[in-house]
């Protein structure tokens, strides 16, 4: 039992500094200019998901549990869920706005003169 | 039905509760990712948000996250003192952090950049107020807590509340770090 409490003690203070210094890193890369762009967008999402692992494992100590792992099937299929809301929404309203013309657009394409 | 057992059956009752949870800060999330440029001419992410400010935010739920973790730890030694010291801190860990949070809803506030001022503003305030809603029941539950083991000291209904509690609130941080990467730090790219 002792054994185990430090042992879980390690994985607590290991994720919590691993969590800091990915946090501090976004926070360079973005407060430095370090990246421009879909690298900077990329990086940082990286840098995210990264932390969302290491709290899932040292916080959570997600997959440590008896069997069978109910909650990681919840946790799978709402990432799913998620997954689909997320880029669907974006994917839908993206194409929604390319195809929906300012203005200013419709009155050169359909050669209207004021 | 021992008792082991039953403990295993409402913890997975209630993960499956912060998954539903999870649920719904995911459509927040998708209304700020769809809105966050409709600006409608007022200030955009970059020239509201002040980074270093949210990094001591984020920093300090951090903080606040790994020391209910410690006191996590302490409830399973059974060690009353030390469960009570650790929750306290983090209590006033996030206590500090809710304060911030108000302090910079208020400066926008007062600054003309309300949720009434844009679409994206609106998502803004309706994504990152309800994680600080959260906080706040967060902070309410684990009052009582601090106040149950205090006075019944670590019984096993005690204890499976507080588990509770720190499971949420490292939900809470998760939650956390998507906020902190997709509004503040995006909102600079």
């Amino acid at each position: 039992m002792q054994e185990q409490n430090s042992n879980t003690f390690k994985s607590y203070t290991l994720g919590f500094f691993l969590s800091i210094g990915l946090t501090l890193m976004a926070y360079f890369v973005v407060a430095q200019h370090l990246l421009i762009g879909w690298d900077l967008v990329l990086v940082i999402m990286g840098l995210a998901f990264i932390q969302l692992w290491v709290q899932l494992i040292f916080f959570l100590h997600l997959g440590q549990e008896s069997k069978p792992r109910w909650n990681l099937y919840a946790l799978f299929s709402t990432g799913s869920i998620i997954f689909i809301v997320i880029v669907g929404s974006l994917w839908i309203m993206q194409n929604l706005s390319y195809h929906m013309p300012t203005e200013a657009q419709i009155i050169h394409d359909e050669g209207i003169h004021k | 039905m021992n008792h082991e057992e039953a403990q295993e059956k409402t913890l997975l009752g209630f993960w499956i509760y912060l998954m539903t949870d999870l649920l719904s800060f995911t459509i927040l999330f998708a209304t700020y990712a769809v809105l966050s440029r409709n600006t409608a001419g007022g200030p955009s992410a970059g020239q509201l948000f002040d980074l270093s400010f949210v990094l001591i935010e984020t920093l300090i739920l951090l903080t606040s996250s790994y020391t209910a973790g410690l006191g996590l730890l302490a409830l399973r030694r059974s060690a009353k003192n030390q469960v009570l010291i650790w929750f306290s801190i983090t209590f006033l860990l996030g206590l500090s952090f809710l304060v911030m949070e108000f302090r910079e809803f208020s400066k926008l506030i007062a600054e003309g950049a309300s949720w009434q001022r844009s679409a994206f503003l609106s998502s803004f305030f309706a994504l990152v107020g309800t994680h600080g809603l959260h906080i706040a029941i967060g902070l309410l539950w684990m009052m009582f807590s601090i106040i149950l083991v205090w006075f019944k000291g670590i019984t096993p209904f005690v204890s499976s509340k507080i588990i509770r509690l720190t499971l949420f609130w490292h939900f809470l941080d998760v939650v956390w770090i998507f906020i902190f990467t997709i509004v503040y730090l995006m909102g600079h790219v």
